[in-house]
């Protein structure tokens, strides 16, 4: 049987962009056509402006190279307009007079240039700034003339401007608004920006209306004259005053247009066969002008396309950059600002620093940065996220790094960093690398820079830094979706939440189900998916599920960390930290005996046997089993230690028994798995000696009972615990932690530590469920209980009986 | 002409899982798929030596529990971006044997 046939007209970005996603999970779908006006096959149109510069080639940035083309099949008409569609017939007719049946048509058009409806709008020399093209003439211009005029003061024209400018040109920029990018900027904003180009060599003609061009004697345009009479020399003009979608075929066709392509939520025009993305397109009145949103269309069209019928688009969010080298500047949202809205400016003309943060109703709805837009991914973000920003709004416009960040995350500035400046520490991978990558490449997303580059893939503290890059790198282009959003991994196009979801409400009980339920585009799940999965489900059916060690990472598999030579550490429980004599002896001997290179006291107050042979692993943990010890799970996403300090018992401040009340926590919680590992403290006194300010859970000891704090994290990103509340007992204590811990276990995503859950729920939340809510926080409570009861001791489990096997060596056997 | 010889059952080998065999020129892991086909590959990763059988087996591949490469069963390459290639060792499924080539 012959396949579906679809006929894709114009070879942009967004259109060659939904036949990747397609590929990705309908490989073998359809038999593609494209049509493409230009002779070029698909690149990366934002990069033009680079070329313009001469900071880039014409070959560095093209997407798909006819290698791609010919690798998917694609049969590829380059250099050829499409100038009918027969609906009826079901065919497109290109200039050439060749006929294409479709059985899906995708119309990815673009838009074109909107030529200003003045005399002399058509004279040589007269352009837009759109395509290859284009761009090639401009560069041949600069060789051969010295006047050029830019009409438009937007991002385009600006770009457009510096560039020729770059190139040697005397250029003026025309613009009829009052100050530059006035929809991207505000006005203080616009003056500076204005400032600075001028030091570079632009000139500005702002509020001027032009009346006409005037050609000269050779032909070519020679001049612009403007309503107030003034003329000056012009023998290049680039009208950047605006683009028009390209709908005209569409229209034609009788597809119903209305300054644009009219597509519904799924892509689709009034036509059903016929779909539309890209910058063509109207979608809920809006058509978008930048590449983030039309790639969003891309996804959801072509999970339409292969048939899935999950996606919808709901329309974006945008966020602009301008891609002049040497001058910063971001805007997102409602940058003006206005009724029922507040604004947090901070206005530094000296340092050539602006920065302006739109909120309404607690969140931030907009926002413009120059001079330092090393924030503005981040301010993205929360934008995106609708976070509530009320408790850290006092330090919102001082940046990501004053909120409680020492990492490498925010600290760097990441258009200022130099290109051998190192941005992920644990692959070493410079800002060089990654940059080279992403233009080489085509990166748009921080997987695939994670994937080529390997930075952020490790510990993933850089992932904010190379979110930096990519936005400095791609301009507009970049775009983050909003966390809640973000598929769990490639396998899957549902999110954390979804996932969670589905698992409770269809009762869901094993990994394969969930895979097949949930439609993975994997018959297996991932490295990523899997554990998370496995989590998902044991932690909402305990006692139900089986647990699946095909489905955990190595050291939860082994209950053992495993070491950069393959070995294994091994590291006992030692209760709130207390050890004895008979415990350190069996300890001593098990190190000994099984010839342990390392013997180390960790930051976690207990010992870290570390090279152990796997097929050691049962016989060591046999004998520390048999001295009373075990596992101490320093491997898993799991309960890790119970830190805490000398306290009342023998310390002259202690106000309360902290080893007593760290033992009883850490018993009660022996055995339990999380969406990551959970650390908690007690400290005596306000002294605070066990560090309980960086914990999950800290409790610090008061003559009248105990404070809790929560969500703190000593590790990658230091985090202070958050009060919580305060209350009398030990046994107080025990219910609101354990609630506490309940909660983040049903309703984190994996690999959130509680303090990224807290920050995404808020802590007003956690209250009303913890503090305010008594027969909640019981429930639970009990719950967490429940899901504890009757859990073993891991090591000994291992030591005999079938679950030994992992440990096992195979040996050839004689036939 | 290379021997074969018995190394275990299938069911010895954990779906979705490995078991390795030492041999005298390094371990070799034997992986089982969800589909129950075997494969074999020298236990020692591409990139930085990485115990492969330590790590999670998904579709035709297992990726590396040191610093997630991913290996394909069927050629022993890495996949892309990464490029690097492991040694594979002929198995084979007999009445729920497994045998390898040695
Ligand atoms: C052994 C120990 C270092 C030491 O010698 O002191 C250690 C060793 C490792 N840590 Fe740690 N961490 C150790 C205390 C800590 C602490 C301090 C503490 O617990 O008081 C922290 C910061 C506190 C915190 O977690 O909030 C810490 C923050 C991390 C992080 C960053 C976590 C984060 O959320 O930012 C990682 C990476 C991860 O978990 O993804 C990590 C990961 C690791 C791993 C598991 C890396 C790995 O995946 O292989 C290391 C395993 C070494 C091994 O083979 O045994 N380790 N690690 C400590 C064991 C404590 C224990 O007894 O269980
Ligand atoms: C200089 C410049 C800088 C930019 N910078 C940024 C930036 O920093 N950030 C950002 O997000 N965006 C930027 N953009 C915008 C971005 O490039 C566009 O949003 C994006 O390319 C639109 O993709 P598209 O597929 O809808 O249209 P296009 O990429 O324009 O593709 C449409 C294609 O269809 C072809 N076509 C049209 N009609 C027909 C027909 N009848 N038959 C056959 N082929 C046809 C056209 O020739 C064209 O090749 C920039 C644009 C330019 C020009
Ligand atoms: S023990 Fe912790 S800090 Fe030290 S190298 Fe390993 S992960 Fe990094
Ligand atoms: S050793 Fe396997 S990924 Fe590094």
């Amino acid at each position: 049987m012959s396949k579906p046939k679809l006929v894709m007209v114009g070879n942009g970005m967004a259109g060659v962009r939904t036949l990747e996603e397609l590929f990705k999970i309908a490989p073998e779908m359809y038999d593609v056509t494209i049509f493409g006006a230009e002779p070029h096959p698909n690149y990366n149109r934002i990069l033009l402006s680079p070329v313009l510069a001469g900071e880039m080639q014409v070959q560095d940035i093209i997407l798909n190279d006819h290698d791609w083309y010919r690798e998917n099949k694609i049969n590829l008409h380059l250099g050829k307009k499409v100038v009918k569609i027969d609906r009826v017939r079901r065919e497109v007719i290109s200039e050439d007079g060749s006929v294409e049946p479709y059985d899906r048509l995708l119309l990815a058009t673009g838009s074109t240039p909107f030529m200003l409806p003045i005399p002399g709008n058509d004279l040589p020399g007269v352009i837009g700034y759109r395509d290859i093209a284009d761009t090639d003439a401009m560069i041949d211009a600069a060789k051969t003339h010295k006047h050029a005029v830019v009409i438009g003061g937007g991002l385009l024209g600006l770009e457009a401007a510096n560039g020729l400018k770059l190139r040697g040109m005397d250029v003026t920029v025309v613009h009829i608004g009052p100050w530059l990018l006035e929809r991207q900027l505000d006005e203080v904003a616009g003056r500076m920006l204005q400032k600075s180009l001028e030091d570079r060599g632009l000139k500005f003609l702002l509020e001027k209306h032009t009346e006409a061009l005037i050609g000269g004697e050779s032909g070519r345009v020679a001049a612009i004259r403007f309503k107030d009479g003034m003329q000056i020399p012009a023998d290049l003009v680039v009208m950047a005053a605006g683009i028009r979608p390209n709908y005209a075929l569409a229209e034609s066709a009788g597809i119903y247009c209305n300054r644009g392509i009219v597509v519904n939520d799924t892509m689709q025009t009034y036509d059903p066969k016929i779909y539309s993305v890209g910058e063509c397109v109207s979608h809920r009145g809006i058509a978008y002008g930048l590449v983030a949103p039309l790639f969003e269309q891309a996804k959801v069209c072509a999970n339409h396309l292969a048939n899935y019928g999950i996606g919808r688009y709901t329309g974006s969010v945008t966020s602009t950059k301008l891609k002049v080298t040497g001058i910063d500047l971001f805007s997102a949202g409602d940058y003006m600002g206005g009724k029922g809205t507040e604004e947090i400016v901070l206005n530094d003309p000296a340092g050539g620093v602006y920065k302006k943060l739109v909120i309404k109703d607690n969140k931030l709805v907009g926002g413009v940065l120059y001079g330092d837009t090393a924030d503005g991914p981040w301010y993205f973000q929360l934008l995106k996220d609708g976070k509530d920003i009320h408790e850290i709004r006092d330090h919102l416009l001082f940046g990501q790094s004053t909120v409680g960040d020492v990492g490498h995350q925010g600290q760097s500035k990441a258009a200022a960093m130099s290109d051998d400046a190192e941005v992920c520490g644990c692959n070493g991978v410079t800002k060089g690398t990654i940059v080279q990558a992403i233009k080489a490449k085509g990166l748009f997303t921080l997987d695939e820079v994670k994937k080529h580059t390997k930075a952020a893939s490790s510990c993933g503290s850089c992932s904010g830094l190379c979110e930096q890059i990519l936005a400095s790198t791609l301009g507009g282009a970049y775009q983050a979706t909003a966390s809640d959003k973000k598929p769990m991994c490639g396998c899957t196009d549902h999110s954390h939440e979804d996932v969670r979801r589905v698992i409770r409400e269809k009762k869901l009980t094993s990994v394969p189900d969930v895979i097949s339920f949930m439609e993975w585009k994997t018959p297996d799940g991932c490295d990523k998916c899997r554990p998370a999965l496995n989590y998902y489900l044991i932690s909402t059916w305990p006692h139900l599920v089986k647990d699946d060690p095909q489905s955990r990472f190595i050291n939860e598999r082994a209950h053992a960390n495993i070491q950069k030579d393959g070995t294994f550490s091994v590291v006992p429980r030692m209760w709130g930290g207390l050890t004895t004599p008979n415990e350190l002896r069996a300890i001593a001997d098990a190190a000994e005996k099984y010839k342990v290179p390392t013997v180390k006291v960790t930051g976690g107050q207990r010992i870290d046997l570390l090279g152990v042979k796997k097929d050691d692993l049962p016989k060591m943990w046999a004998d520390l089993s048999a001295a009373g010890m075990v596992s101490g799970h320093a491997y898993g996403k799991s309960i890790r230690t119970v830190k805490t300090c000398v306290g009342a018992e023998h310390c002259r401040f202690g106000t309360q028994k902290s080893m007593d009340l760290g033992v009883k926590l850490e018993k009660m919680l022996f055995g339990m798995w999380s969406p990551h590992k959970v650390k908690l403290a007690v400290s005596g006194c306000p002294r605070n000696c066990a560090e309980a300010g960086i914990k999950d859970i800290g409790v610090i000891g008061v003559d009248s009972g105990y404070e809790i704090y929560v969500a703190g994290n000593g590790g990658i990103k230091t985090e202070v615990a958050e009060f919580l509340c305060k209350v009398g007992s030990d046994e107080e204590v025990m219910e609101v932690s354990g609630a506490f811990l309940q909660l983040y276990r049903e309703e984190a995503w994996y690999l959130d530590r509680t303090c990224h859950y807290v920050q995404r729920v808020g802590l007003e939340y956690i209250k009303s469920k913890i503090v305010e809510d008594a027969e909640g926080r019981k429930a639970l409570y009990n719950r967490l209980l429940d899901s504890l009861k009757g859990i073993k001791d891991p090591w000994a489990e291992r030591v005999e009986g079938e679950l030994k096997r992992e440990f096992e060596m195979l040996a050839v056997q004689p036939v | 002409m290379s021997d074969w010889k018995k190394i275990c059952t299938l069911e010895e080998i954990p779906r979705l899982g490995a078991r390795v065999v030492k041999s005298l020129g390094g371990d070799i892991a034997i992986f089982r798929t969800s589909e129950d086909e075997v494969f074999a590959l020298h236990d020692k990763c591409p990139h930085k030596g990485g115990p492969l059988s330590q790590g999670i087996v998904h579709g035709k591949r297992v990726t590396c529990p040191m610093h997630g490469w991913n290996i394909q069963f069927d050629n022993g390459e890495a996949v892309a971006p990464d490029v690097g290639h492991c040694s594979k060792f002929e198995v084979r499924l007999e009445n729920g044997d497994v045998y390898l080539a040695v």
